[in-house]
Order: C-alpha cells, then structure tokens, then sequence
C-alpha cells in the first residue's frame, strides 16, 4: 500500500471516531505532534510542582497543609501518566528529561511566574487548574488513545483540585479587608497568564488545523479560552472581586463575554525562557535530576546483585 | 512469606516439561484500554496469541490482545493489603466533596 494509501485510510479512521493505538500504522508527523505534546504536558505537571510546593511548609492551617500535599502529589502521579503515554510512541523516559533540561521541550509558561504570597496558591488552583481542566476534558476524546485514557483518569482526580484553590479564594474574600486584597492582587497577576494558556491565537498558530483534522484537538484555541472567560468571570463576581481588564464584559448579542487584547510579546518572551522563573525552574529541575543520580544508580546496582544471588544458587 | 509481593505464577508440582502459564489481556474495543480475562498454558508467547484467540475472542469479544508469561507478573500480598491500602482511607482531603463552596456556584 502506497504512503497516500495508508494516510487516506488513517484519516479514515480518525474521521470514522476510532482511536489510534501505539502499534497502529500512523503518519510520522502524528507521531511527532504527539510525542512533543504528551512530553510537555508530563513536563508541564512536574515542573508544575515547585510553585505549589514552595507553600507546602507554611500554609495557614493544617487543612490547607494536607489539602496541597495531596494536589501536589497528585502532579506528580499525572506526569507519570503522560510520560507512560509518551514511552508507547518510542522516545524513553531519559530523553524526554534531557529535552526538558537542555530547553528543547517546552511547558505550560504560567509555571514560569512565581507564588509570592499565599492567595497564589488558590488564585492557582482556581485559575491555572480550570484552565487546565478546560483543556484536559477536551483531550478526554483526542485521537490517541494512551492519551485520552490518561486524560480520563487525570480529569476525574484533578476535580478537587480547582475546588481546593477556590476554596481558599472564598476565604480570603469573606476575611479582612487585607486578605481580601491579597486576594484581588493574585487575581491581578495570575488572570492574564492564565488566560495565555491557551496558546497562540487561531490565526497565529499554524498547527491548528491539522490538529483539529487528526482530532489531537477538538476545539481551537481561542474557542477554549473563551469557554474560560464565560467560566471564569462570574466565578470572580461570586468571590466580590475584579479581573484586570478593563474591556471585560458581557455581549447579549454574542452570548460570551468580550475580552481585552492579550500581550503576545510577554508570552513569546516568557516562552523563549525570559521569564521571572525559567532559570529557577530547570535549576530546580536539574538538581533534582543530578542529586537524584546515586539513588537510581543504587537501586539498579541492588537489583542486580540480587539476580546475581539467583543465578549463583541455581548453577 | 514477609515480601511485599509475590509472583502470581502457582507453585504446583507440575514437572518441568508442563507448558508455561500465560495470563490473557483483551482490549475488547477500539479506544479502550486490556483488561485480564483469565489465563492458558502454552509452549511459547506466540501459541499464547493463538490460543487466547480461539479461547477468548471466540465471540468477538476483542479488537487486540497481550499475552504475558505469569511468572513475570508479581502481585501484592493478600495479607498484607491491610498496610497497602489502609492508609488511603482516611486521606478525604483527596475527594472533591471535602471543600466546601456554595451550590449556587456553577461549573466547578
């Protein structure tokens, strides 16, 4: 069968609504597009980690303490998953971290901004968390199947995450007047990253269309994001508090809310890795990497002396 | 037996020249992940394969399956299940139901 041949009965397939497995006959674009989305998504929940855990020893309370152990434990868990998922397309775990760490691979530019006070930590959750939630429950139906399978069992346990974040909102919003300002300032500062999550605008992203045609994504990015504003803002009025945008609001005749211009420069800027993170970010990364070397060394060096045992006692 | 864990293969007093048991994974639909529905002996991995069709897929009941020799398979300790799983049991903060919002809040 021709190349053309097997790319006809591929999208076929894709068109017909089947999911494409790991030993199916696939075009190597798909292939590619899919081996960088699903590593920078692992990526994206690891190193999602350290803003959230740079909380972890001086939260309020006890319950927030637990609640947060828990949600950063669970980043941990999804980045296994989707790493996993990647493995199946042929690229090993070893590379997908050196792409990380040498900034070939990307991920998500909000975790490039930093947690300078506690309200961060809900503005995040409530945010960053329904951002990512938006997306997930729409990767949930992609094309892939070890991916939308991982998405599934992501989206059910991630639901408590965006409640812990609002939570702490609401707390802080029905607290002193300070709180309530701490409050409004994480909203300030984490509204328009958050909104950027998306990515690019339809008519600056070039790859758009071919995944919407090979179902890697089912809606665009813009469609995406506005389902986060008309999500999100009444969230925001229910706390008492304002998204920094003066050129929010509700359109009757649309049915959505229209929303102010974003700053692409800041984005692409935060992407090329200028922002007020990137470096301390793969440092964090690296070191964990480098510090993490004897315990993988010593624990493969076990094993094999264990199995040196074994072979001795049977000859 | 202390191990955490243990290999599923069944210590019987079979002799050597018994075929190997293979336990059986069906993906019983596109887009759906294996599942285990039960086990075979055979020579080889690929007498598995063909054997596992014509036991398990007899009704159509699969698009794909694995094949796994079950002495590579290693399972938890029954016993010790209460120390594996207990701990998860009193960790509520991990379901959403443990924080509270208003129900007047939507899509959250």
């Amino acid at each position: 069968m021709s190349t053309q041949d097997l790319e006809q009965r591929f999208q076929d397939r894709i068109d017909a609504g089947e999911k494409i497995e790991p030993k199916d006959w696939m075009p190597e674009k798909y292939r590619k597009t899919h081996i960088r989305q699903i590593s920078q998504h692992a990526h994206s929940e690891i190193v999602g980690m350290l803003p959230e855990g740079n909380w972890i020893t001086r939260t309020p309370t006890l319950r927030r303490k637990v609640g947060l152990l828990a949600k950063v434990q669970d980043e941990a868990g999804h980045g296994l998953y989707l790493y996993s998922a990647a493995e199946t397309l042929g690229i090993s775990r070893d590379e997908m971290t050196e792409q990380l760490l040498c900034g070939k691979a990307k991920y998500s530019s909000i975790f490039n901004y930093p947690t300078l006070s506690w309200a961060d930590i809900g503005a995040i959750g409530w945010l960053v968390d329904g951002a990512a939630i938006i997306n997930q429950v729409m990767l949930t139906r992609t094309s892939f199947g070890p991916y939308a399978r991982a998405m599934v069992r992501i989206c059910k346990e991630e639901s408590f995450h965006q409640r812990q974040g609002y939570e702490i909102m609401l707390t802080l919003c029905r607290g002193t007047a300070e709180q309530k300002a701490m409050a409004q300032d994480a909203l300030n500062r984490y509204w328009w990253p958050a909104m950027m999550m998306f990515g690019p605008r339809d008519e600056e992203s070039p790859n758009t269309a071919q995944s919407v045609k090979w179902k890697i994504k089912r809606k665009t990015n813009d469609e995406l994001r506005q389902q986060f504003v008309d999500i999100t803002v009444p969230q925001a009025e229910f706390l008492g508090i304002t998204v920094p945008d003066p050129e929010m609001k509700w359109n009757e005749d649309r049915g959505h809310y229209d929303f102010g211009a974003i700053d692409w420069d800041e984005f692409w800027q935060v992407v090329k890795g200028n922002g007020p993170c990137n470096k301390e970010r793969i440092a964090a990364r690296q070191k964990a990497w480098d510090d993490g070397k004897w315990v993988r060394e010593a624990a493969m060096a076990y094993s094999q002396s264990q199995e040196n045992k074994t072979q001795s006692k049977i000859a | 037996m202390t191990e955490k864990s243990n290999n599923i293969s069944p210590k019987s007093k079979s002799n050597s020249s018994e075929w190997p048991l293979f336990e059986i994974f069906i993906r019983s639909k596109n887009g759906l992940e294996h599942r285990h529905v039960g086990s075979l002996h055979a020579a080889d991995s690929d007498m598995a394969l063909e054997n596992a069709r014509d036991v398990y897929t007899r009704r159509q009941e699969g698009v794909s399956i694995w094949v796994v020799e079950s002495k590579n398979i290693m399972a938890s300790n029954p016993e010790k299940a209460g120390e594996l799983f207990e701990p998860a049991k009193d960790k509520v903060y991990r379901h959403p139901t443990f924080y509270e919002l208003p129900i007047e809040l939507k899509h959250i």
